[in-house]
């Protein structure tokens, strides 16, 4: 463990985190939590739990966004207010 | 006092993001009126979770507390690292969360699903919006 590369990541996870709510494009905000989910994988490797951090890519940051993907292709795409 | 908030708060800086993390997870959820959005905060509710419980897990920098000096090594057997006196990171939470990762992915998908259907039948993925449809299909007894 590194502890600036941790503390970049963890960094960088806050504020993804934060954007994807703060966007009005749904889209976007799904991009945006695959790219969380992707640091989420990072910074679990940062802590030496290498099994959980390659299920967070595939499961994370691949099915769940194409499973969101999926369900925005069938509701509005942009959120109200 | 200087040391113990270096032990106790400085050291600790993943549980302070992961507290952070959940606390804007969870406000959205709650807050949100888009039902996407809802499910994007849950979904970042419970990552942040789990992030608490792996930290709780790493054993080198959260027990032994040594800013990292302790670096320790992902969950396997190997015996130079041992020698060198390295120690491995506790692997029962990362099995835990592994379990939680795939749940949370199937019930992501349920929630979606749910959520189309809700569409089909009202129009809209507001909430606010919805309500007022529901007290309108009730006054024309639709429901």
């Amino acid at each position: 463990m590194i502890v600036p590369i941790d503390l970049l990541l963890l960094l960088f996870l806050l504020i993804v985190g934060i954007a994807a709510l703060w966007v009005k494009d749904l889209l976007a905000a799904i991009v945006l939590t695959g790219a969380y989910s992707f640091i989420m994988a990072n910074v679990w490797l940062q802590l030496g739990a290498t099994d959980v951090a390659f299920t967070e890519a595939a499961v994370g940051a691949g099915a769940s966004t194409a499973l969101m993907m999926a369900c925005l292709s069938r509701v509005p795409r942009w959120e109200k207010k | 006092m200087m040391e113990w908030i270096t032990v106790h708060v400085l050291e600790k800086y993943n549980f302070w993001i992961a507290i952070l993390i959940i606390i804007i997870g969870l406000t959205a959820t709650i807050v949100k009126e888009n039902l996407v959005k809802k499910l994007i905060g849950l979904s970042i509710f419970q990552t942040a979770f789990f992030l608490w419980v792996v930290s709780l897990g790493d054993v080198g920098r959260n027990i032994l507390t040594t800013w990292g000096l302790k670096t320790q090594t992902p969950p396997i057997l190997w015996t130079e690292a041992a020698e060198k006196g390295y120690i491995y990171a506790n692997p029962l939470p990362h099995v835990l969360m592994l379990t939680g990762i795939v749940v949370s992915a199937a019930t992501t998908a349920v929630a979606l699903a749910i959520v189309i259907r809700i569409y089909q039948k009202y129009g809209t993925i507001e909430e606010d919006e919805i309500i007022q449809k529901e007290m309108e299909f009730e006054r024309a007894g639709v429901i």
